[in-house]
């Protein structure tokens, strides 16, 4: 029933909404719950206890119990106390066995003696009786039912920042709030609720004064623009550094606060007797939260449980309210602070009952509250024996609070039980943490507020606004909770916890039985385990705990708070995913050729080539077929591409490797591999000498980012005269390989590629299609071949002209299935697939490779130690016979001797040239032996035999790769032949250059009349292609003042050029020069100096903009961006969807703008989801000038 | 998700550091025993308290020294390696 509409109600009368519930039709109102607008129709059973199925009705309202889950279509378990009522809902109480009034399960209830306490652990104890207990237990609980259907929802989350959060809009925090941000903070006030307020909205005890109070504190909170607050979100868990998720309907907000007031208030806590469950038994302040949010009538007649002025203020609003109030049943023998109250209602009628107690209540036909039975207390606080039985259909309970402390619990405040009121409250706070209000202990309403000035004041100055400023008040005159608001009974069913249908007894029992700790009560006993995570439920289960074991509750101790507060829903917690993705610039040629793509750490690479109407393997050996007798290319953009320059470059290469770089000759290149300090493998590549001082390798696929990172490290110990700089995004590189391939270059270079000029192993610098290249010839696949390696936005074109010029000799691009096959017929190794965290060079055959003769290098002393002991395992060749048809080994599989385990394969596969089954496998020493038998169990058990084989498997003495090959070669091509005129001159790299997102930009970019208001809301341009050099090195800032640029005199900031374009200093001595090509192209042509290493800087550079900037900034981007003033020019080095950027903030037309660059490899991947973000903001992809 | 200062770039959440481990000084290769040394390459020692440890601020690549109290779980102080800028 509804009551007569109360100024400050948060329904709206005239908006009337239809709704369904358990197959009947119903009225509420906008701004009603589901729960409001059920009890505003009279419906008293809103759901069914989990474990004896008995009607529950509203007991907080506040989301502090869960008598009421509601399956709403796809949506299993909505809260509906706090879940608003929208019109149409269909609406369902979960956990019943039929319907909610004819459950089935409410017979469970009289089976209750079979179901004693631990009875899922006593039930799970016969290991025979498992099976049907897990049947029945299945069947049996669960609450919703999940969707597998249910839309896809997205739930992006978004960092935040503020100076000051304060958690709870109450009183307390509110007033926090004001004094934190009248000191300068900026503040974020954050509520479950719907609206602020707090208790102070319902709480009124029919006093004007009350209302007005917090009528004036939000009328200043809405006053003072430093404030925001956000309601219908909670604060789900604490994390360190004042981490906190902010949960709301539709997102995670991730708020990193400089100082936390937590305001949380208390959970009101019902108060123990037997059939306190009853519809009609709640809590006092539910009851008021009925009659002042949703004008709802909570119960025609009730009588007051209380033990503080709370409950007599409660009973004066049931009376405002027009709500009979049969009488006040006051737990403590004289009503204290509140007697002016009691005399109120006395005047009014009302008895009161001192010095009493509910002992039960009492149910009607329907099993609704019909009646209290109260008792007189003796002196020990047990019940006498006299009853009397009042008439009413509800009993509100008013005995007691628990702090709302679990965020002040994580973030690892010390809590103390205080005696004088009844509860734990804060002893000792982290840093930046404060508490206020009645989750401090303070509970009077004019002290909480002063308690939340005091705090707000606190936090703003450890956030370093202003002077903290007000002292911890004095303790409260009275407890508001009483000490024992419990009484047994012999029917038992007096609740504790309302989730689980734990009573008194339970507790008594689990003690008996040994389980006398806070924590193990807690899994013995389920109390506080339920979806309420015991916010009712925990501090009656101490203080019984305590009673029972004769100690004090601080003895007790709470059982540990973890996040998160109410459970988050996985939809929200999903958000959006982002999963960095790097692609070499040829990634839309793969695509063109069918690429089928497999992940290579956080590469994406070829795996093969589709070819119509062919299965993979024919693929995979059509294309290795291709390398070995004609010409095929591969993508090796993938490998990590370093430089190191500088008078110490050998040194350093020296103490890296294993092997001699001192010695290496400019124009030649060496095989390299690198150790950790034990002496385990951890990467290969080739080390190529452009000149003496400069030196440019390769390293794996996957050691690409961590191995120069290591190595920055190690030259930041070893500070030798040398500089690394990384360019692996900024090279493109292919091999092209096969005994045609020096015919396919040919047709592309001016340079000399006859065996005398450039030999096997050489490294060269030239042209290739008019694009500048460095070229070595390796021999990793077995043939004569050559890496080129040329800028990134130049790949395209390389690729391109490459796959021209071989079409004549039948070019096939192969994947990294193919280029496996092909090493593995010539027994080289792969980092990682043949090796693993423990194998040394000696165990796979690269003694060669490790000059124990040098001075020093990473991993010598180690792996001078291992070669003086027995080696226990040695990489061999393996064969099976040429046509063996019988089953192979998969990689893994063990290599068995006798009983024992003596090796396993680390590489198989069938090898057409060879026309048998080849693989590597490590072996105990004494079966490496050429020639001889290894047992190998397959994965069904058999065993099956194999050959030991030296390698290589093909090509032995490996003449294929080298001159040998040269007199063999079809159509050897004449020496130095000059066929550069072919193209029509020199064309420069640049005019061949493409920007790493061209092709996705040609896709997504909106049409010209679109693009401004794209840009006024949120657009996203490419300006990879404008002219830009890099350079690092101690020498850098001499070298580019004698070249009359500016230098940024900040580390981490910009200046202007003049004729356009900018210089970036990031960090101490790395620059980036951007602008028109005519100012960057002699800054890239001038010599470099001494200690000057350029960087080739091959980005993916874009500008985002427009009004809607922050929201995607605080979707992608963990660091405040908002308090950079762009005029002082700001340079931010920082991670954007799990991308390292470089950000400069900017304003372009008055609208918020960025300048963003990152390594080109990740702009594919980059421009995806901004644009992706953009798009959703209602912005899109638009040309540079739609900003200027 | 805590905060790490890098000396170069300022407050940032830990996602955007590399941690490598503790700062040891590495014995003479030349003089040490293959005990010694294995000690020095195996042997790692989580007792709770001060440690100086290498981190590194992935997008920057910036090395730096954290000195961390494991035991109370703050960060004391961070710096660059001895004779950096």
């Amino acid at each position: 029933m509804r009551l007569p509409a109360t100024s400050g109600e948060w329904i709206d009368r005239s908006r009337p909404l239809e709704f369904r519930f358990e197959g009947r039709s119903y009225k509420g109102y906008e701004g009603d719950t589901i729960s409001s607008a059920l009890w505003g129709a009279d419906v008293r059973v809103l759901g069914r206890s989990f474990k004896y199925h008995r009607p529950r009705g509203v007991l907080s309202l506040a989301n502090h119990d869960t008598n009421a889950l509601h399956q709403l279509g796809g949506t299993p378990n909505v809260r509906a106390d706090v879940t608003p009522l929208v019109a149409g809902m269909d609406l369902n109480a979960v956990n019943t066995f039929g319907s909610l009034e004819a459950d089935k399960g409410r017979f469970l209830g009289k089976m209750a003696r079979f179901l004693p306490v631990g009875f899922y652990y006593k039930a799970f104890h016969t290991r025979k009786l498992f099976p049907m207990w897990e049947r029945m237990f299945r069947y049996m609980t669960g609450l919703g039912r999940v969707d597998l259907q249910a839309p896809h929802r997205s739930t992006p989350k978004a960092y935040d920042f503020c100076d000051v959060l304060v958690i709870g809009a109450g009183p307390s925090g509110l007033s926090a709030a004001l004094s934190a941000a009248a000191q300068g903070a900026d503040v974020v006030v954050v509520d479950e609720n719907a609206r602020a307020g707090g208790s102070a909205s319902y709480q009124i005890g029919n006093e004007a004064s009350r209302r007005r109070l917090l009528a004036e504190l939000l009328v200043k909170v809405a006053a003072q623009p430093r404030i925001r607050v956000l309601t219908g979100t909670y604060a789900a868990g604490y994390y360190k550094d004042h981490w906190i998720p902010l949960v709301s309907a539709e997102r995670m907000l991730k708020m990193r606060a400089g100082s936390v007031v937590v305001a949380s208030g208390a959970f009101e806590q019902p108060a123990v007797f037997h059939n306190n469950d009853l519809p009609g038994v709640m809590l006092a302040s539910a009851a008021q939260r009925l009659m002042y949010r949703y004008g709802v009538k909570p119960v025609n007649k009730a009588v007051v449980l209380v033990a503080n002025a709370d409950g007599y203020r409660a009973a004066l609003d049931l009376l405002a309210q027009g709500v009979g109030v049969a009488a006040v049943v006051d737990l403590r023998s004289t009503a204290g602070s509140a007697d002016p109250l009691a005399r109120l209602l006395q005047q009014s009628g009302v008895e009161i009952l001192g010095g009493h107690a509910v002992v039960e209540a009492l149910p009607d036909g329907k099993g609704l509250c019909a009646g209290a039975r109260v008792a007189p207390l003796q002196a020990d606080g047990s019940p006498g024996a006299s009853r009397r039985d009042i008439a009413c259909d509800g009993i509100l309970m008013s005995t007691g609070w628990a702090p709302a402390a679990n965020l002040l619990y994580q973030a690892g405040t010390r809590m103390r039980y205080d005696r004088k009121v009844e509860q734990f409250v804060p002893d000792v706070l982290p840093d930046g943490v404060f508490a206020c209000g009645r989750v401090n202990g303070v509970h009077e309403l004019a002290r909480r507020m002063a308690d939340g000035t005091r705090a707000g004041s606190h936090a703003a100055a450890a956030a370093g606004f202003g002077q903290a400023s007000g002292e911890a008040l004095p303790p409260e005159a009275e407890s508001p909770s009483h000490p024992w608001p419990i009484v047994d009974h012999p029917a038992g069913k007096n609740f504790v916890d309302f989730d689980e249908d734990l009573q008194f007894k339970d507790f008594c029992n689990a003690v008996q039985e040994g389980f006398d700790n806070i924590e193990l009560l807690k899994r013995f006993s389920t109390n506080g385990m339920g979806p309420s995570q015991g916010k009712h439920s925990n501090m009656n289960g101490l203080r019984i705990l305590a009673r029972l074991t004769g100690k004090e509750p601080q003895q007790v101790g709470t059982t540990t708070a973890r996040p998160f507060y109410h459970p988050v829903p996985m939809a929200i917690l999903a958000g959006r995913g982002f999963n960095p993705e790097r692609r070499t610039p040829l990634t839309s040629r793969h695509d063109a050729l069918g690429a089928k793509w497999m992940p290579a750490g956080v590469w994406q690479r070829p795996e093969y080539y589709q070819v119509a109407g062919q299965d993979r393997l024919a693929c995979i050996r059509g294309e290795a077929h291709a390398v070995r007798n004609g010409v095929g290319i591969i993508d090796v953009g993938t490998l990590g591409k370093l430089e190191v320059i500088g008078p110490q470059a050998a040194e350093f290469l020296e103490r890296v490797y294993t092997s001699n770089y001192a010695n290496l000759k400019v124009g030649m290149t060496r095989y390299a591999v690198m150790c950790d300090e034990s002496g385990v493998v951890i990467d290969d590549g080739v080390v190529a000498r452009l000149a003496d001082d400069h030196f440019y390798f390769t390293t794996t696929t996957s050691g690409a980012a961590t191995i120069y990172r290591e190595l920055s490290r190690l030259n930041t110990m070893w500070r030798l005269d040398c500089g690394i700089v990384n360019h692996t995004g900024a090279f493109a590189a292919v091999n092209l390989a096969g005994p045609k391939s020096r015919e396919v270059l040919a047709g592309l270079t001016g340079m000399d590629l006859s065996a005398a000029a450039f030999p096997y192993l050489a490294v060269r610098e030239g042209e290739v299609a008019g694009i500048a290249a460095r070229l070595m010839r390796v021999g990793f696949v077995g043939e004569w071949g050559y890496e080129i390696h040329v800028p990134a936005a130049s790949g395209g074109a390389l690729w391109d002209a490459l796959m021209q010029a071989g079409r004549a000799h039948g070019i096939r691009p192969f994947g990294v299935e193919a280029q496996r096959l092909l090493r593995l017929e010539k027994g080289h190794i792969i980092i990682s697939q043949d090796t693993d965290g423990l194998t040394t060079p000696l165990e796979v055959g690269m003694d060669w490779a490790v000059k124990m003769t040098k001075p020093f290098f990473v991993g010598q002393r180690s792996l001078a130690a291992i070669a003086r002991k027995p080696r226990k395992q040695q990489l061999a060749g393996i064969t099976f016979p040429v046509g063996y048809s019988g089953a192979v080994p998969l990689e893994c599989n063990l290599v068995i001797d006798g009983s024992d385990i003596a090796g396993r394969v680390t590489s198989i596969a069938f090898s057409p040239s060879l026309d048998r089954t080849i693989g590597l496998a490590f072996l105990r020493p004494d079966l490496a032996v050429p020639g001889g038998t290894v047992s190998i169990r397959l994965t069904d058990g058999t065993l099956v035999q194999a050959q030991v084989s030296t390698t290589p498997f093909y090509d032995p003495d490996n003449l294929k790769q080298k001159e040998a090959a040269e007199s063999a070669a079809p159509g050897r091509p004449q020496a130095g032949s000059h066929r550069s005129a072919q193209h029509g001159g020199t064309p420069t790299s640049t005019n061949l250059a493409v920007s790493p997102v061209a092709e996705l930009l040609a896709t997504t970019l909106l049409k010209p009349q679109d693009q401004a208001a794209a840009a006024a809301s949120l657009g996203i341009a490419d300006v990879s292609l404008t002219a830009r050099h890099g350079c690092k090195g101690p020498g850098a800032i001499a070298w580019l003042e004698s070249l009359g640029l500016p230098i940024p005199p900040e580390t981490n900031s910009w200046l202007p050029l003049d004729g356009g374009g900018l210089i970036a200093r990031l960090g101490f001595t790395e620059f980036l020069v951007e602008g028109p090509d005519a100012l960057i192209a002699p800054i890239a042509a001038a010599p470099r100096g001494p200690g000057v290493y350029p960087v080739l800087r091959q980005d993916a550079a874009l500008i985002v903009g427009g009004a809607r900037l922050d929201e995607l900034l605080r979707q992608t981007c963990n660091v405040n961006l908002r308090p950079l003033d762009p005029a002082r020019r700001p340079v931010v080095l920082t991670s954007m969807v799990g991308v390292g950027v470089t950000v400069i903030p900017e304003v372009r037309k008055g609208l918020p703008a960025a300048r963003i660059w990152c390594d080109g490899t990740y702009g594919h991947y980059l421009w995806e989801t901004l644009l992706g973000i953009a798009t959703e903001l209602g912005g899109g992809a638009v040309a540079p000038h739609s900003f200027n | 998700m805590k905060i790490l200062t890098c000396p170069l770039n300022g407050p940032r959440p830990v996602s955007e550091f590399f941690y490598w481990g503790e700062v040891r000084p590495m014995p003479n290769p030349n003089l040490a025993s293959d005990d010694e040394w294995a000690d020095y390459v195996f042997n790692r020692n989580g007792a709770p308290g001060v440690k100086k440890e290498w981190w590194c601020h992935t997008p920057s690549n910036t090395w730096f020294i954290a000195e961390r109290d494991t035991e109370k779980d703050v960060v004391l102080k961070t710096y660059f390696h001895q004779g950096e800028e």
